[in-house]
């Protein structure tokens, strides 16, 4: 296993002083009211976090094309995944006289 | 040898892709419920303990800087040092998991828990919001699971570094294992800000 690269000690430590100053960007960034974009804020700040683990924590940038493409395949899936979904439920209201979920007491029940 | 890692690396990460799914399942939920209610979800975050949310988050970052190292010491084969990094990961895996109990425990005794006890203070909210905390269970106690999953694994992987089967020549269950502690690390940073931060602003 020679040919796997030993990543330095000093790029671990970096990526986790990366991680807790995102951890705490995010809580900062919560508190201020940005209307929808507090929503885009903290996935953004999370998706850079998740890919700062995925590339160096987890060794993707080092791993063959195969293992690559499953992870890229991975995360396409959930796109398509929470996408579809959200295509469905956002769309909904776009319909004349259609509705977003149906109101009352009968949305508790799943009516 | 080389081969064979690789295999074990895809492989990892076959099953690690039907765990997105898995998760991805409930974030779905999530963020259907979210988009139909956000009123409701915004003023749960009241009733968040976002000290200790972030204090864990900042505990589970630890534990995959630690686990990382683990890999690292055993890719060099210093052996010492790999005991070292897999007994800190474990010991930042139960600071978690302690936290998350007593997180668990304020709920209780708070009547947040879904069910015929669940008391709420805003009562237009009530019933949306159990919706929220029904996520927050099933989403954090799942994560939990997975937690108790892999500290198990790390025990595995302790006990065999003692009798030496780990080397620079051959450390693959200590990349595997690695490879399943940072996915539930990277669950986490998804699960804080969705399920702690919705409304902050509204309480800052």
């Amino acid at each position: 296993m020679t040919s796997h690269q030993v990543v330095p000690i000093k790029v671990y430590v970096a990526v986790w002083a990366a991680l807790s100053i995102l951890t705490m960007t995010t809580w900062q960034v919560a508190l201020i009211d940005l209307g929808p974009f507090n929503i885009i804020a903290a996935i953004t700040i999370a998706v850079v976090k998740m890919l700062l683990v995925v590339t160096i924590f987890m060794h993707v940038r080092q791993a063959d094309s195969l293992t690559r493409l499953y992870v890229g395949a991975g995360f396409l899936w959930l796109v398509i995944l929470l996408g579809i979904l959200l295509c469905d439920y956002l769309s909904r209201s776009w319909i004349p006289g259609g509705q977003f979920w149906p109101s009352g007491p009968a949305m508790i029940v799943g009516g | 040898m080389e081969q064979q890692f690789s295999s074990a690396q895809l492989g990892m990460w076959a099953f690690l892709l039907t765990e997105i799914m898995f998760f991805g399942g409930m974030f779905g939920a999530y963020t259907v419920y979210r988009s139909m209610y956000p009123g409701a979800f915004q003023s749960t975050t009241h009733y968040m303990n976002v000290t200790l949310g972030m204090a864990n988050t900042l505990v589970l970052i630890a534990s995959s800087l630690t686990m990382a190292l683990a890999v690292r010491s055993a890719q060099v084969d210093n052996q010492k040092m790999l005991r070292i990094m897999i007994v800190l990961t474990l010991f930042f895996g139960f600071v978690f998991l302690g936290i998350k109990g007593y997180e668990y425990h304020e709920k209780w005794v708070e009547h947040l828990i879904p069910g015929p006890h669940f008391e709420y203070n805003v009562p237009n909210y009530a019933h949306q919001a159990q919706i929220l905390f029904f996520l927050y269970f099933a989403m954090t106690g799942t994560h939990a699971l997975h937690m108790v999953i892999g500290a198990g694994l790390l025990t595995y992987l302790l006990i065999k570094s003692y009798k030496g089967s780990f080397s620079s020549h051959y450390y693959t269950p200590v990349e595997i294992i690695g490879l399943y502690w940072h996915f539930v690390d990277i669950v986490w940073i998804f699960l804080f800000p969705l399920l702690y931060l919705i409304g902050a602003h509204l309480h800052a």
